[in-house]
């Protein structure tokens, strides 16, 4: 990638002159994500929340997970800015932690949904035939149902549990990322640079590896982004239906749970946990919009 | 169009079997011998044995799964651990609150979604688009059992406009006829029944709908935006025909088939949501159904719920591609 700087129109009237020669560049790609306020927002959203989880030890004013049943159910104050629950645990501190969890699960469960499915896609669009049909008909059968009976029936095999909750995620994933690269591929599969290359005698591993996979990554990364916000989001609510993060884990889905009882006499302890998955996902909204806008102008919607 | 249908059809025919097959599996592996928690404690081993045997738990996998299929087809889903009620009855009877759920969400997401999206793109940039889009992005964002549990604190709890959870006040009584409790309501003429109820699924809809509004809001804006700009808007235009003909008979129109089509595909969505809206409100439906017999390890209801809803995602999906077909004439299928 190069790093020159671009031809903008704002200083295009002064280079065009001088560099008549030059072809018109396209600003590069950095460029363009540094212009791109969507990027710009999403990422600073997301970079904040790994910095909290990465130090959210050293950032909690208190331990997340000690009980301290002097101070149960206090509203928020000065010593506990988002108060404390039935425990008498600090919710901030358990916030915190949660990011680590959140983050540590979404992204966990994409890689297996990303893994699997590109794999998969990558199969079933470039050999076509019956390998394609059963990819296709596995797709179609993991669509049909609805995505959380799916999870559940996948939490009820492996036992509850988040590890098993984050496993269950990524297999309700899985078919996205298939149909996706499936059909990029389908499009660029029969293009000339595929067909040169096959003529030169490369081998079908390395025409996926070096020509056929690297077409469908603007699609891939949009997909990826948006879906640890999704998966996120999964997973906290098989933690709020008692299948996923166990007791006392700081884990948001799993705290909004158990703030569903104290939800009339103790607002707090149910809105914070929200609140922040609320952020989570926003953040990996914004920034997935945005990187689309960038790297595939003709996806927009 | 007969034709295209009959084969669409038969093309569902594999998706179903592989539907049955991943149900059969998943609870073939479940752990938990299902001859244990049938007779609890009281279980000697030949008792056990005579019941595996009766129940065919002694046979190789693919007969028991044709056996499994064959008490599909004929409606047999299987005996409820909990209730030792089959467990068609289980799921029969929880079905209509999920429906009354999933189409006063549906209702609360088309009344609200489309109107927004239409009168952000006729506005586009303005303050009024600016807003709602970034409402649309907090609407998609939020997970949908905390819009409900700030929806309770907030309407419930603080503010006393609506009852928190359960389907009627207390001392109303409401004769079962369809399940459907606003039209056993207006069927029985029992107008404070149907006020109760309407009020206790305001929330539930609301909570269960927002996600599906954002979607058809944003949908409808950029489907609408498109068709603006198309020839055949700038002729009306240049016709004279007033802003409101060619936005409801010009516009709009167009700009609904694929909006329909979204539509259609968020009721299966909605499915999911159910689960988590009626364990927020405790709303004795299809999807409560599923996570109490999942966690009490009554997998023959589960089974039986997965296995119904999925059939219905799979028709769900068949219906909206004819009624694409239907509405927009360009598309043929031969």
């Amino acid at each position: 990638m190069s790093n020159s700087l671009p031809n903008t129109t704002a200083q295009g009237a002064a280079t065009s002159t001088s560099h008549t020669k030059t072809p018109i560049q396209r600003p590069s790609l950095g460029y363009r994500f540094l212009r791109s306020p969507s990027v710009l927002v999403g990422a600073s959203i997301v970079i904040i929340l790994i910095l909290i989880a990465i130090f959210a030890p050293a950032i909690s004013p208190y331990d997340p997970i000690k009980q301290n049943f002097k101070i149960q159910l206090q509203p928020p104050s000065a010593d506990h800015l988002f108060g404390t629950d039935e425990f008498g645990r600090d919710i901030l501190s358990r916030v915190f932690h949660g990011a680590r969890w959140a983050l540590f699960v979404g992204f966990l469960a994409d890689s297996i949904a990303l893994v699997f499915g590109v794999t998969l896609g990558l199969l079933a669009g470039y050999y076509g035939g019956w390998l394609d049909g059963v990819i296709r008909w596995l797709t179609d059968v993991m669509l049909a149902f609805p995505y959380l009976l799916l999870a559940m029936i996948v939490v009820a095999v492996l036992g509850p549990g988040i590890t098993n909750a984050m496993i269950a995620v990524g297999v309700v994933y899985m078919p996205q990322y298939i149909r996706l690269v499936r059909g990029t591929v389908l499009s660029i599969r029969e293009q000339e640079y595929i067909e040169a290359a096959r003529c030169v005698g490369m081998s079908p591993t390395r025409i996926i590896f070096r020509h056929v996979l690297p077409n469908c990554i603007a699609p891939i990364i949009v997909m990826a982004t948006l879906a640890i916000g999704w998966a996120i989001v999964e997973t906290a609510g098989l933690s709020f239906l008692g299948l996923g993060a166990q007791p006392p884990m700081p884990e948001w889905g799993a705290m909004l749970a158990s703030g569903r009882n104290y939800m009339l006499t103790a607002w707090w302890i149910a809105t914070f946990p929200g609140l922040a998955i609320l952020v989570v996902v926003i953040g990996f909204n914004i920034l997935g919009d945005g990187l689309r806008d960038v790297l595939d102008p003709y996806l927009k919607r | 169009m007969f034709r295209y249908i009959v084969r669409r059809l038969f093309q569902l025919l594999p998706v179903l079997i592989g539907v049955s097959i991943l149900v059969f599996v998943g609870m073939h592996i479940v752990p938990g011998d299902v001859a244990v928690l049938l007779l609890g404690d009281k279980g000697t081993p030949e008792a056990l044995d005579r019941l595996r045997h009766e129940l065919g738990l002694d046979q190789p996998v693919y007969v028991q799964y044709f056996h499994f299929m064959a008490d599909v087809l004929r409606g047999e889903f299987g005996i409820s651990l909990r209730t030792r009620q089959p467990a068609w009855t289980e799921v029969w009877l929880a079905l209509p609150m999920t429906v009354e759920l999933s189409v006063s969400a549906m209702l609360f997401a088309s009344l609200v979604g489309i109107p927004i999206g239409v009168l952000a793109a006729t506005r586009q940039y303005s303050l009024f688009d600016s807003v709602s889009m970034i409402g649309v992005l907090i609407s998609v964002s939020m997970p949908i059992f905390w819009t409900g549990l700030l929806l309770m604190m907030l309407f419930g709890g603080t503010l006393h406009w609506f009852p928190i959870g359960g389907i009627l006040d207390e001392g109303i009584s409401l004769p079962r006829i369809t399940g459907i409790h606003l039209i056993d309501a207006l069927w029985q003429g029992n107008y404070q029944a149907f006020w109760s109820a309407a009020r206790h699924l305001a929330m539930p809809a609301v909570a269960l709908g927002s996600v599906s509004m954002a979607t058809l809001a944003r949908m409808t804006r950029s489907a609408m935006l498109e068709v603006l700009h198309k020839d055949y808007v700038r002729t009306a235009r240049a016709k004279g025909l007033t802003e409101r003909v060619i936005l409801t008979k010009h516009a709009l129109r167009n700009a609904l088939i694929p909006v329909i089509t979204v539509g259609g595909l968020q009721l299966g969505i909605l499915l999911s949501g159910a689960v988590l809206t009626e364990t927020v409100f405790a709303l004795p439906g299809v999807g409560r159904l599923a996570i109490t017999s999942l966690l009490a390890r009554d997998y023959a209801v589960v089974q039986a719920v997965v296995l119904i809803a999925a059939v219905f995602i799979v028709m769900i999906n068949l219906l909206v591609d004819l009624l694409y077909a239907y509405l927009d004439p360009r598309i043929h299928y031969a």
